[in-house]
């Protein structure tokens, strides 16, 4: 097993080496670099750039410098700590990125807890009770939550907030709390603040989760060795439990590394939306505005995030299905 | 009818019924199927497939689910650890039920190969079933479950109790679900075709284990083939079942030496075995012949003692009368 874990570690390296290729790439793709778009900028302020300035802005950006050599100075930036500077925000990325970083998988995890601790029961039920007036019920409020746009439901919750409790929910922090250290009570402020992108982010998975498991367990419920435990005597509730429901679970934590994407990208726009401080705005903030060290350590952090949790989801699996841990 | 001895039946069934309510309709899996399971010995139900012996199996397990229902008869248990009751007559939540399945009465499956579930050593799944039924420690129903895994035949206990069914061969799979109908000392051990999954050497060696087992604990035994060298090798008491119904019940001696019905003479036909060498291996329809199989004649009592469903002028020939 700690052989595994190794060779897997050491397998991440070429993945990220090439995903870092790929990120730095695809965002120099657009024309124009972040020089330009200063200019364009301070053109259409009238100021006026001579072309000794351009130079200078060029050299002092690394633009100046072969291609190769920019892709090779951010990497090693990257893996010594240095993510470089970020020009939108006239401040090392380093200080940008982790906070926003933080929110963003705080507000995931929950999405994600949100959605098992709703789908897991609703997948049980509909999958036991088959065909059932509940069954109906639970796919159909599910299948309205996943054709609901997550951005559609964020104003509708905001609107809604708004309108009938006089609350303004955008924002993570009550605005007293929104510069302060952090105490118990901005912990407080924040987690009140905190369920309302949890669920806008967490409805969407909700359904197919659900649907999955239903389908995963109706699979599992008449299997023979459900049928031995029941003829063995164990009682329904614990069979239940003990013996499909265990199995139907198991592709949902290997799944668990591949939802982290979604659920990120998804956040993205929900964070536009409610006015979040995470890596999604300030990403596209970002790449409008071609600063692309910015740009590139939130990409390239988020891509480390996804394959360590692709490794982690792949280790829970193992744990739990004894026939992968002893391949 | 008189019986001249009264009898000790661990069970009796009567016109027991099963339907299943399927897309294309309704099927009359089992009717009227009356017979008695005697205490202490081997009966035998042979049938093609698709003659409803899992189906009998699954009713006295109470085991049946939707589609499926039992629409009418009864099963009478008649144990001796606690009082009897017809089975059939339980609710679904009737404490007696969990009690009935494992402890007093438990099943070993035809498949042995998905019979466990994957993701539990075969230790905790053998050791369940003594803690879902007597009140002792974790710790002692493993102890007993090795013991029982032991007498079983399996090897190397210790290190062989800890793992998971996929490091078991079918034969030795089977061999844990024996350990683990047997631990509780069923009153009634149902076997529905439990080497047909099997090798042909293996299927020998089960066979031999579920016979030293059945003398050794002298449980009643209801066991499902379709092989009748198996009923030969095993059984005391022999049901034959075709479509759904009981055709002739008797001793193993009477079926298989002089069977009254032509169905089982054309299923004793039909075993290669039995059959010259160069002569043509029998059709079950061959030796049947015009007998009528459609018709569900009534169960008739024959002077010998067994039982028999013949039209009326077949029974007349048999001597019946
Ligand atoms: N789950 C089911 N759904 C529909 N019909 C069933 C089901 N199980 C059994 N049956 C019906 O019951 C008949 C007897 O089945 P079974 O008892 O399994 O036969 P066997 O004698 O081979 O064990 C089948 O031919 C089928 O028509
Ligand atoms: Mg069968």
């Amino acid at each position: 097993m700690r052989f595994y874990i190794i060779k897997r570690l050491i397998g991440m390296v070429p993945t990220l080496l090439l995903i870092s290729m790929i990120i730095f790439v695809v965002i120099q793709l657009p024309p124009g670099d972040i020089v330009t778009s200063t200019l364009d900028r301070m053109q259409s302020q009238g100021v006026e750039v001579s072309a000794e300035q351009i130079i200078n802005l060029r050299a002092q950006y690394n633009l100046d410098k072969p291609f190769v050599m920019q892709y090779v100075s951010w990497v090693g930036g990257f893996v010594i700590g240095d993510m470089g500077y970020s020009y939108l925000f006239s401040k090392p990325v380093n200080e940008l990125v982790w906070e926003r970083l933080g929110y963003t998988l705080l507000i995931s995890i929950s999405a994600l807890l949100f959605t098992w601790v709703v789908a897991v029961p609703a997948g049980i039920f509909s999958a036991v009770r088959q065909y059932s007036i509940g069954d109906y019920l639970l796919t159909t409020v599910m299948l309205v939550g996943l054709a609901t746009p997550s951005f559609l439901l964020a104003l509708i919750v905001m609107y809604a907030g708004y309108e009938w409790f006089g609350i303004s929910i955008g924002g993570l922090f009550s605005p007293e709390y929104r510069d302060v250290p952090w105490t118990l009570a901005r912990v407080g402020d924040f987690l009140s603040h905190l369920w309302i992108p949890m669920i806008v982010v967490g409805l969407g998975g909700t359904a197919s989760t659900m649907r999955i498991l239903r389908a995963n367990l109706l699979d599992e419920l008449h299997k023979p060795y459900v049928v031995t435990a029941r003829a063995k005597g164990v009682k329904p509730l614990k069979l239940l439990i003990k013996y499909p429901l265990r199995i139907a679970i198991n592709p949902f934590i290997s799944t668990i590394g591949l939802l982290l994407p979604v659920l990120i990208s998804g956040e993205a726009i929900v964070s536009i939306v409610l006015g979040l401080p995470t890596t999604g705005p300030a990403l596209i903030e970002a790449l409008i505005n071609q600063d692309m060290y910015l740009a590139g350590s939130f990409l390239m952090l988020l891509s480390v995030l996804t394959v360590v949790g692709m490794l982690l989801s792949d280790l829970l699996l193992a744990w739990a299905d004894p026939r992968i841990r002893y391949e | 009818m008189s019986d001249p001895v009264p009898e000790d039946n661990v069970l009796s069934i009567r016109d027991l019924a099963v339907d299943f309510k399927t897309d294309i309709g309704m099927t009359h899996a089992l009717h009227d199927v009356s017979f008695d399971v005697p205490r202490g010995k081997v009966t035998a139900i042979v049938g093609e497939s698709g003659s409803g012996k899992s189906v009998t199996a699954n009713c006295i397990m109470r085991l049946i689910q939707p589609p499926g229902k039992i629409v009418s008869g009864k099963i009478d248990f008649a144990p001796i650890r606690t009082d009897g009751y017809d089975i059939v007559a339980l609710s679904n939540r009737d404490p007696r039920l969990l009690d009935l399945r494992g402890d007093l009465i438990s099943m070993v499956f035809q498949e042995p190969m998905t019979a466990l579930s994957p993701v539990y050593t075969v230790g905790n799944q053998v050791a369940e079933a003594i803690l879902c039924h007597r009140n002792v420690s974790r710790q002692e129903a493993w102890q007993e479950a090795a013991d029982m895994l032991t007498r079983v035949g399996i090897g190397d206990v210790s290190r062989r109790i800890h793992q998971y069914p996929f490091e078991f061969s079918g034969g030795m799979r089977q061999r844990v679900v024996i350990a683990m109908a047997l631990v509780c000392q069923p009153e009634l051990l149902i076997c529905d075709e439990p080497t047909t999954a099997l090798d042909v050497t293996i299927q020998a060696e089960i066979l031999t284990l579920i016979r030293d087992l059945q003398q050794e604990f002298s449980n009643s035994v209801l066991f499902i083939t379709h092989d009748l060298g198996v009923v030969a090798q095993l059984a005391d008491q022999v049901v034959v079942m075709y479509q759904g119904r009981v055709l002739e019940i008797g001793t193993v001696r009477q079926v298989l030496k002089d069977p009254l019905h032509p169905y089982t003479r054309g299923l004793l036909a039909a075993i290669p075995g039995l059959v010259q060498k160069g002569s043509r291996l029998e059709t079950i329809a061959s030796v049947v012949g015009d007998a009528d199989l459609e018709t569900p004649y009534p169960l008739t009592h024959m002077a010998d003692g067994r039982q028999v469903s013949l039209s009326p002028t077949l029974l007349r020939e048999a001597g019946h009368e």
